[in-house]
């Protein structure tokens, strides 16, 4: 009697062990329509200490989820692409032109831009995220009205730029005059912010693979926005997730497009550089 | 008629005679289930797709019943056999009245 009641616990203790351990990314392949190869894995940049390699959140998320991204017909981030798509050709504004009028095809005019943005404007003397550009070009080319940054016509166009770059590798510029941006960007990764002082690093850098919760920690790498989240069932920027975050430690949030959001899109991006671009990317 | 719906279908242009294929559907649609408030605190109206066909050759292959619970953008996937060449019919249903229709031929070899 004493032997199975022994027997039994051990067997539960197996049944227990031998749950699902999610110590780290797995190791399954992005291939995007049999035909469009994604990095999910890379060395990390040069300028990153804290971190050898570097994987896309993909690799973090449930096999179920993962899956809605290997066929474009099931992930629902294409939606908005076709609405870009749409968007693309029409006309708006005082000077009668579309964004076709001047780039004509997204698929060749756009393909790489997501990959190196956000990138000095020498013109302006600023560096530009994908949002600001094309809010330049809907006043001052079209004589439109801005896009609300995190709205959804502003979105989806952000999705069609980036789903023409998928599979090229992401290479942001952090040097030259980049570069007081890019370490203010760092500066904020590395700060801790609310109530519950916590930075960006120390979930996404010491903690990555660990459960938060009910979460399983990614690196935070945005290669893969705008991503549409199962959670809100839409499309999201990358503020818009920056802002979660900031929310989530209990801290007074910057906005969407603030100059210190932006400087963290460009240094957050720089340590993407070698994954490939995957956007719209589909996450929990 | 609800805004932005779009129905999309992947059917393959071709089978067997007698062979199963895998036919996916998608119809963009915000599926409002009537259970939300707007901002004053008035119920937003039901406003939801709440049954899906597909026939072939008018014989019917599947009929689903959509139920409130059901998210934005109802995306189904199904098996068929295909015994001839023929042509599937998707029909959508919308609580407005409105009917949305999708045909897809497929050849036999």
């Amino acid at each position: 009697m004493k032997r199975t009641t022994t027997l039994v616990s051990v067997l539960a203790l197996a049944a227990w062990t031998a749950g699902p351990t999610l110590a780290g990314p797995d190791d399954h392949q992005l291939v995007i329509n049999d035909e469009i190869q994604i990095i999910t894995e890379a060395a990390a940049p040069a300028h990153m200490d804290g971190i050898d390699t570097i994987y896309s959140g993909w690799r973090f998320r449930a096999d179920e989820t993962q899956a809605l991204e290997l066929d474009d017909f099931e992930n629902p981030g294409m939606i908005g692409v076709e609405n870009a798509m749409a968007i693309w050709e029409t006309v708006d504004g005082s000077e009668g032109k579309s964004c076709a009028s001047c780039h004509e095809s997204a698929e060749s005019s756009m393909k790489g831009v997501r990959a190196v943005y956000p990138k000095w404007n020498e013109a302006a003397g600023e560096v530009r995220t994908l949002e600001m550009q094309i809010n330049d070009c809907r006043t001052t080319r079209m004589g439109a009205e801005k896009w609300k940054w995190s709205g959804g016509d502003m979105v989806d166009m952000t999705a069609l730029i980036s789903s023409v770059s998928r599979g090229m590798p992401v290479n942001v510029a952090i040097d030259g005059p980049a570069q007081s941006t890019w370490e203010k960007g760092k500066e904020i990764y590395y700060t801790r912010f609310g109530q519950l002082e916590l930075s960006c690093a120390n979930c996404h850098e010491d903690n990555y693979g660990n459960m938060i919760r009910a979460d399983h920690l990614s690196q935070g790498q945005i290669n893969g926005f705008p991503s549409y989240r199962l959670k809100t069932a839409k499309l999201g920027s990358v503020h818009n997730r920056f802002k979660g975050c900031v929310r989530d430690t209990r801290a007074e949030t910057f906005a969407d497009g603030s100059p210190e959001f932006v400087a963290l899109e460009l240094y957050v991006a720089s340590r993407g550089n070698g994954l490939s671009v995957e956007g719209p990317s589909v996450r929990n | 008629m609800a805004s932005d719906v779009k129905a999309r279908v992947k059917v393959p242009k071709s089978a067997t005679a007698g062979g199963t294929i895998t036919i996916k559907t998608l119809i963009s649609h915000k599926m409002e289930s009537g259970q939300r408030k707007d901002g004053d605190g008035n119920v937003i109206p039901r406003s939801i797709i709440n049954r899906f066909t597909c026939e072939f050759n008018g014989q019917l292959v599947i009929d689903v019943v959509l139920e409130p619970a059901i998210s934005t953008n109802p995306y189904f996937e199904f098996e068929a056999t295909v015994p001839e060449a023929g042509e599937f019919t998707f029909t959508w249903y919308d609580d407005d009245g409105d009917v949305y229709t999708e045909t897809k031929a497929i050849s036999v070899s």
